[in-house]
């Protein structure tokens, strides 16, 4: 029963964590047709702000919203650098500079930060633990749970009530449809990337809580994971790519739990063969989207 | 047929000529930035093999140069060095030792067939899925890299191959790629997959086979991918898995990109362009570390003039800078014009 619960609390906090990954990287690409390469960086950026505001004096809290702003910066940034310039081109193309912008940002915290880790303030409550039913486990696991619980709350909320929300699941069915009906392709864009960043900025808090300090390529491996997740899940659905992260938690998990020691260096490489594998047998993912549409 | 004939003579002769006046200047850090442009010309002709004829973006090409340049070292690595740089190899490779020039022969093939039995059934895919699953495997296989310890001795730096590289081979490799890239762009194989980068349904339903035509023209470009990776490692003669991850990828794919992704000619204007500013930056870099005006080293400046070209690239001249006709072709129509005009 211990195991079981202990089992269960890993499984929510990681899959909570990776399901808001996933959901930002999937909302820009249910929209746009955009896999967007530099989302990882978004995280990074998130982490630098709250590096450099390290000596400032202002409370946590204040400071984790400046980082999460940061990231909302960010992410638009990636619209107007990499995307609406070559918006009209091939896919290809709109792959390449998100892929540059990516690099850019990567090598820009390089040159002007540093390329050693750079320690990141956390509160006293990330690092503390507590036990219940026999089980002990860090606060921040807990903490990422009813986070992710809040912000998917708000976030469909966000998707079914508002107009905006509407407006944007009407894009992504039918971009041009949608145009035709008022509905403002730059503005719908923009609010895309903004949502991803400050998905991106909340994770970012979350996923560096567990390391305490931020490297300029911290984010390859939350984009991976929002990666694997989305096309496990299905790369046009929000459903799906929340599915995908409580999966993909799943299966890390037990993959933890069960493999031997000296297979488990290996675990990236399995997970990896798997998405190969799901791609194929499912090439739109386990949650069909809506049907795809033109983005111009 | 005679344009491409052109085509393949002027950018062979311009690999040439970069060979002679490298031996004529005779400096020694000219020859080590001749020869990686060679090498570089090697993989991106290979990527341009596969990407621009398909049109199809992979980002696992930069892992099967991995995998020729270990299969070559575990090769050629002599006898009695693999106690010490490979310490925990399969008795039945470790009594092997080839000639450094096989051995990259071998790392090729083996780097396409690896290709051949992996990317098969993901031929089927296009647009994101592909590039998705090409990223995934790139990891996969840079995993397998970093961990498989008998054969690639882990993240650690594997040393020891014999330096075999020499300019003249690594130009003549160059040669060759550029020739077999044109001779594939224009092979029947080369017009039907094409036809299916510009129109993927009509190309369907005229009959094209697409993932099978895919699929020849990825194990192609993993084959010069091996041969490339190995030719680096007999150039370098020590490196680890880390060489051969989203750092390389991003210089080569830029190279690629900013010279035209559609055209040979692109891909070889592209890594000479690339390469001189990447050299250039990084000269720069280094004279600024050197001159310690900064307190900190000066890192990733190349990277990002890299990145901001591609992005303007893209933007400005989305084909790249030779975007559908070769070099030949643009010459010939214009001495066609020239002979219309003159009587």
């Amino acid at each position: 029963m211990t195991t079981f619960l202990q089992f269960l609390i890993d499984v929510l906090s990681l899959g909570g964590a990776y399901a808001l990954m996933a959901l930002g990287l999937v909302i820009v690409y249910g929209i746009l047709r955009l896999v967007n390469f530099a989302y990882g960086e978004l995280i990074m950026v998130a982490g630098y702000s709250m590096y450099l505001m390290s000596g400032s004096g202002l409370p946590w809290l204040a400071m984790a919203a400046v980082a999460v702003l940061m990231a909302v910066a960010a992410g638009i940034a990636t619209d107007y650098v990499a995307f609406r310039p070559v918006r009209a081109k091939s896919v290809t193309a709109v792959l390449i500079t998100s892929f540059a912008f990516s690099a850019l940002l990567q090598n820009a915290a390089l040159l002007f930060i540093s390329p050693r880790p750079r320690n990141v303030p956390l509160p006293e409550i990330f690092s503390e633990t507590v036990q219940f039913a026999g089980v002990i486990t860090p606060v921040r696991n807990l903490i990422t749970i009813a986070a992710a619980l809040v912000l998917l709350a708000l976030f469909s909320w966000l998707m079914r009530r508002t107009v905006i929300g509407i407006a944007m699941r009407a894009a992504a069915t039918n971009f041009t449809m949608a145009r035709m009906l008022g509905v403002p392709a730059n503005l719908i864009i923009s609010t895309a990337f903004a949502i991803s960043g400050l998905l991106a900025g909340v994770v970012a808090m979350l996923w560096i809580g567990r390391i305490g300090a931020v490297v300029p390529g911290i984010g390859l491996e939350p984009l991976l994971i929002a990666f694997i997740a989305t096309v496990i899940g299905g790369m046009r659905s929000l459903q799906g790519a929340v599915l995908g992260g409580f999966l993909l938690a799943f299966i890390d998990t037990t993959l933890n739990f069960t493999l031997p020691q000296d297979l488990l260096k290996f675990r990236d490489a399995f997970t990896f063969s798997l998405v190969i594998l799901i791609l194929l047998w499912r090439p739109e993912g386990l949650v069909k989207g809506p049907a795809s549409g033109q983005r111009t | 047929m005679i344009k491409n004939l052109a085509t393949v003579l002027i950018l062979a002769g311009l690999i040439a000529l970069l060979v002679v006046a490298t031996e004529v200047v005779g400096v020694r850090l000219f020859d080590r930035i001749a020869l990686n442009l060679c090498i570089a010309l090697v993989l991106v002709l290979g990527l341009q093999v596969f990407m621009g004829n398909s049109g199809i973006l992979s980002f696992a090409h930069i892992g099967f140069m991995g995998i020729g340049a270990y299969t070559s070292a575990v090769l050629t690595i002599p006898v009695q060095m693999k106690g010490m740089s490979l310490p925990d190899l399969y008795p039945i490779v470790a009594g092997i030792q080839l000639s450094p020039y096989f051995g990259m022969l071998v790392g090729g093939l083996v780097a396409a067939a690896v290709a051949a039995v992996v990317s098969y059934p993901l031929m089927r895919l296009s647009d994101a899925a592909a590039v998705i699953t090409s990223f995934a495997l790139l990891v996969v296989l840079y995993t397998v890299m970093t961990h498989w310890s008998e054969v690639t001795n882990g993240p650690r730096t594997l040393f020891g191959l014999p330096k075999a590289t020499t300019l003249s081979l690594a130009a003549g490799a160059a040669i060759l790629a550029v020739i077999a890239a044109v001779a594939f762009k224009e092979s029947r194989a080369g017009l039907l997959l094409r036809s299916s980068r510009d129109d993927e349904v009509a190309a369907g339903a005229m009959g094209v086979h697409i993932p099978r035509l895919r699929w020849q023209a990825f194990i192609l470009s993993a084959l010069f991918a091996g041969i490339g990776g190995a030719l680096w490692g007999h150039f370098i003669t020590s490196f680890s898995p880390k060489a051969f991850f989203l750092k390389e990828t991003f210089v080569i794919l830029s190279m690629l990109v900013i010279g035209g992704a559609n055209t040979v000619t692109g891909a070889v204007i592209g890594a000479f362009i690339v390469t001189a500013v990447f050299e250039g930056l990084r000269a720069t870099e280094a004279a600024i570390n050197q001159a310690q005006i900064f307190s900190e080293q000066v890192v990733g400046l190349t990277e990002i003039v890299l990145a901001l070209a591609m992005i303007a690239v893209l933007a400005l001249r989305p084909g790249g800078l030779f975007a559908t006709h070769e070099i030949g072709a643009l010459l010939s129509r214009r001495m066609r014009k020239k002979t219309e005009d003159s009587p």
